[in-house]
């Protein structure tokens, strides 16, 4: 491998760091007209009487949309594959309003000045409805948030909006209630029953959602997009303007992260229908405080777990059952549900009987949706917490637990059968999987025996160490699909062309490498193209770690095809047949060494001069299965006894990502997502009014990870190749933030011996829990 | 009202509104390395140099920068060539939204520190560059671009 497993920059590199204008906002033409939103200042409503009369009246306002003047289209804003597992129950405008934050109208305005004035002339009389605000109180409320008559499913999701439940799910392997039974029975077993809660996060990726619309010169509608999914944003764009497809453009210029936060559509329609009906460009900005108010969060769960096992640590039996909060509307309610199971269970698949069940429930909070982790980290708080209380109910060493029950290379779990995502899954015995090696180095790094012996304590400070492993995804076996297009140049370079969607990721640049070792040359001359649907093969988008594995085997198998292609060019120009010929990335000969030709040299000759022909190859992708990635992780605290405060001092994390085509880029998707899920363990948290009105909408109120906050971090990655990924290649995105919530918290408990179930884990309550 | 800037080192006159933000009028004035990260002054996205030093242009009235000299990540780019390499040797750009505000204050830093007003030290250098967020990295990576550029063992 030579182009692959190599640390090279990413490709837009250089405009990104010297700041060249590449981001939507930056490239929005000069005379866009504004759009400016205006919100709910309430957690449910209804609108009883909206006035526009003085703000259409405002010189330099050009069009205000209010519910009773867009076209009356259930949607699903949550940019997945067709046909959506999410339910359709959002409208481009309507007369309810579901949470502080909804669109209630959009003024359109030569410039954000006059936009906002003219927010300020609508009148809006609301009859203000009670609003669901505890997501354990949800079901069965006598707030129906969703009464409309159109909203549906496009396939049964377990949706019951008359009780306030958007999704529900049970899965269940072997007779759970009675192995739970035989193990409360028999002396011999011992059981954990317990309750945890995982909080609401934000994504704050730096640059806000931005989306710019205009119309072409052949009439039709474009639309820049910081957006994860440019083909579901056309897809959905075209449906609500009922208009074709192809008369949809949708082009993802660089975007400033997402890690889930800009799969769905946030901007993109309301944009796209003013644009369309003015005939003018609309361009619409999130402030941060939209961001946080109007986007999406983590959807926060609670979770009574129930784990048996021998007295010897053999695990028996796994019962989970999980409550959901997907706030206003039912973005990803089932399938982040499902993950939350699909993607923890299966590391311990030896058990006898296992069993999910959930329900999402629709409150007046703020949408939840896709974000990085995506159920796995919820679930995995919960399933890695109750494992560590088990340890020490067996009396048994956490690693030694794990390293007895987890799952090994060439073993299945029946869960990976049932469990998709909103529908089955597909049956897959794992052809790699390192988590034994994994979990090994990383004791060893962590120097785990030793300090988990030797728990130090000084003055007001005590130390731990606490573990955990995690699992995840290579994107929706069956579903996800990428494909890519691969065209020689007449200097022997390539345009490589993918609609897959570089989130800052450096996507695109192992996308080239990917294409560069299977053609055989160097990744320099690869030029990439992507997420443009005009100009580039369909592709799912950025989301479920699908990338690397999903589009990397397109792009493979382009490549593939297209040294096929240069090989029997090249005999045919040297007179041989394509056996006798052999190309070494430079230059095509016959394998005798007699005669050769350089590939630029035959390029040129392909397009000037001789038996002229354009060499283009395509591949597409759709993987049968969703080979799972694998950490091991071990986190050191040290929490200051006085106050409860907690600093991870160490975090060590083990990966088996399969090949990592670009080991740096690979490294920095583990610490970000790392340091991402240490701000969820420690301090990041959602919070609300007792009216509903978010708290914590901006960065002061919101805290994110500093770089002080930033502990020493270890990653390495266990030699591991997954035979039906590119080039070995599993996926690297979200695996590293699923561990760091459980390592803590039972680091936690190893330093001060207090259990923490709900997340964050705040100074205070471990403050509180120490002084009970 | 009219106000007068020395923008990488080329005096402008601009058209302004006394209530403009520094941020926006640089963004329609074509300097877009200055981004809009947050509202409130928090993310670091938006730092330029007010005659040498750091300032968030988000929350300095444009009115307050007359007769100043503003530099952004355009005027600096080619002197801090060496560290962009060795940030994007490390994939440390990641989204990129925050790097060309993290080397301003970068660029300002290694002045404090040629000036002897900052420690060169692991400690001191992360406090000094504790204001420019980033969501991507987990910093690491950023970090050991920065500390190579800047000799810290």
């Amino acid at each position: 491998m030579r182009e692959v497993k190599k640390s090279i920059p990413k490709k837009d590199s250089y405009g990104l760091i010297r700041g060249l204008p590449v981001y939507t906002d930056d490239l929005a033409p000069k005379d866009s007209l504004v759009m400016k939103v205006l919100r709910s200042p309430h957690a449910f409503a209804r609108i009883k009487n909206i006035d526009t009369s003085e703000a259409e009246k405002m010189k330099g306002v050009h069009l205000v949309l209010t519910y009773k003047n867009v076209p009356r289209r259930v949607i699903t804003r949550a940019g997945q594959g067709f046909p959506e597992p999410s339910p359709y129950d959002k409208f481009i405008l309507d007369e309810y309003v579901r949470y502080v934050g909804d669109e209630v109208a959009a003024v359109v305005a030569d410039n954000e000045r006059i936009a906002e004035e003219a927010l300020k002339k609508i009148k809006v009389e609301y009859e203000v409805l009670e609003p669901v605000l505890d997501f354990e109180k949800a079901e069965g409320h006598p707030s129906i948030i969703h009464p409309e008559k159109e909203s549906f499913s496009q396939f049964n999701i377990g949706r019951d909006p008359k009780k306030n439940i958007a999704a529900s799910y049970q899965m269940e392997i072997g007779d759970v209630d009675k192995l739970i039974k035989e193990c409360e029975e028999d002396p011999d077993c011992v059981l954990v029953r317990e309750r945890f809660y995982t909080q609401a996060q934000a994504h704050v990726m730096l640059e806000p959602h931005a989306s710019y619309a205009y119309i072409d010169m052949a009439g039709r509608l474009v639309v820049v997009s910081s957006t994860q999914t440019p083909f579901h944003v056309r897809r959905q764009v075209a449906m609500v303007l009922d208009i074709p497809i192809k008369n949809v453009r949708v082009i993802k210029p660089r975007i400033g992260g997402g890690f889930g936060g800009k799969q769905a559509l946030h901007g993109e329609l309301l944009v796209s229908y003013a644009a369309w009906k003015l005939k003018k460009p609309v361009k619409l900005v999130y402030t941060r405080r939209e961001v946080f108010e109007a986007t999406y969060t983590r959807h926060p769960m609670r979770f009574d777990v129930t784990l048996g096992a021998k007295k010897d640590g053999t695990l028996k039996v796994i019962d989970f059952n999980v409550l959901s909060d997907t706030g206003a509307y039912g973005e990803h309610a089932l399938t982040v549900l499902m993950v939350a199971g699909s993607k923890t269970l299966p590391l311990y698949n030896k058990v006898d009987g296992v069993r999910f069940r959930g329900k999402v429930v629709y409150t007046n909070h703020v949408p939840a949706g896709a974000y990085r982790g995506y159920g796995a980290i919820q679930g995995n708080f919960a399933l890695e917490s109750a494992m560590d209380i088990l340890a020490e109910k067996l009396g048994m060493d956490p690693v030694e637990l794990r390293l007895k029950n987890v799952i090994r290379e060439g073993e299945t779990s029946e869960i990976f059968k049932i469990m998709g995502e909103g529908r089955e899954g597909v049956e897959m015995i794992i052809k790699s999987c390192k988590l034994e090696e994994a979990i090994n180095r990383a004791a060893e790094l962590a120097q785990w025996k030793k300090k988990r012996s030797k728990r130090e304590k000084r003055e007001s400070k005590a130390r731990g160490i606490g573990f955990a492993v995690a699992m995840q995804g290579s994107g929706i076996a069956n579903i996800d699909m990428g494909s890519a297009i691969i065209k020689l140049n007449d200097d022997g370079s390539f345009n490589l062309l993918v609609g897959a969607t570089d989130l800052g990721t450096g996507s695109d640049t192992i996308l080239a490498q990917i294409a560069a070792e299977a053609i055989g040359v160097s990744s320099d001359d690869i030029v990439v193209y992507s997420s443009d649907t005009d100009l580039t093969p369909f592709d799912t988008g950025a989301y479920a770690s699908s990338t690397t594995y999903v589009s990397g085997n397109a792009v493979r198998l382009a490549g593939e095809k297209m040294r096929k292609l240069i090989l029997k060019e090249g005999a045919l120009k040297l007179g041989v047949s394509e056996n006798e010929v052999e190309f070494d990335g430079r230059v095509i000969k016959t394998k005798e060494g007699s005669k050769s030709i350089t590939l630029k040299e035959l390029a040129t000759i392909l397009y000037y001069t001789e038996n002229q022909k354009q060499l283009v190859a395509d591949g597409s992708f759709v993987g049968p299965e969703s080979p799972p990635p694998y950490a091991a992780a071990f986190a050191e605290v040290e929490v200051d006894t006085e106050t409860g405060k907690v600093d991870v001092l160490k975090y060590t994390i083990v990966l088996d990502i399969g090949t990592p085509i670009n080991p740096n880029l690979a490294r920095i998707q583990a610490e970000g997502g790392v340091v991402q899920g240490i701000g969820m363990t420690l301090f990041e948290d959602v919070k609300y009014s007792k009216d509903g009105k978010l708290l914590t909408n901006n960065l002061m109120y919101y805290k994110v990870p500093s770089r002080l906050d930033v502990p020493e971090l270890v990653v390495e990655f266990t030699e591991s190749y997954e035979p039906t990924g590119p080039f070995g290649a599993k996926s690297v995105a979200e695996i590293g933030i699923d561990t760091p919530p459980a390592a803590i918290a039972n680091a936690i408990y190893n330093a001060v011996g207090v259990r923490i179930k709900s997340l964050p884990i705040t100074p205070e309550k471990v403050f509180f829990e120490m002084n009970k | 009202m009219k106000i007068n800037l020395k923008i990488n080192g080329v005096w402008k006159e601009v058209e302004i509104d006394p209530s403009d933000y520094l941020l926006d009028v640089l963004r329609r004035e074509g300097y877009l390395s200055v981004k809009k990260g947050c509202d409130t002054g928090t993310c670091g996205a938006c730092t330029v140099l007010r005659d040498g030093y750091p300032i968030l242009s988000c929350a300095t009235l444009a009115a307050t920068c007359d007769g100043h000299e503003i530099t952004t990540a355009e005027g600096i780019a080619d002197e801090m060539e060496d560290y962009a390499k060795m940030l994007a040797g490390e994939g440390a750009e990641q989204c990129g939204f925050c790097s060309p505000g993290l080397m301003v204050m970068l660029y300002a830093l290694k002045k404090e520190i040629e000036n002897g007003k900052v420690k060169k030290t692991k400690e001191d250098i992360r406090r000094y560059l504790i204001g420019n967020l980033c969501r991507c990295t987990g910093y690491a990576g950023q970090e050991r671009a920065i500390f190579r550029y800047l000799g810290v063992e």
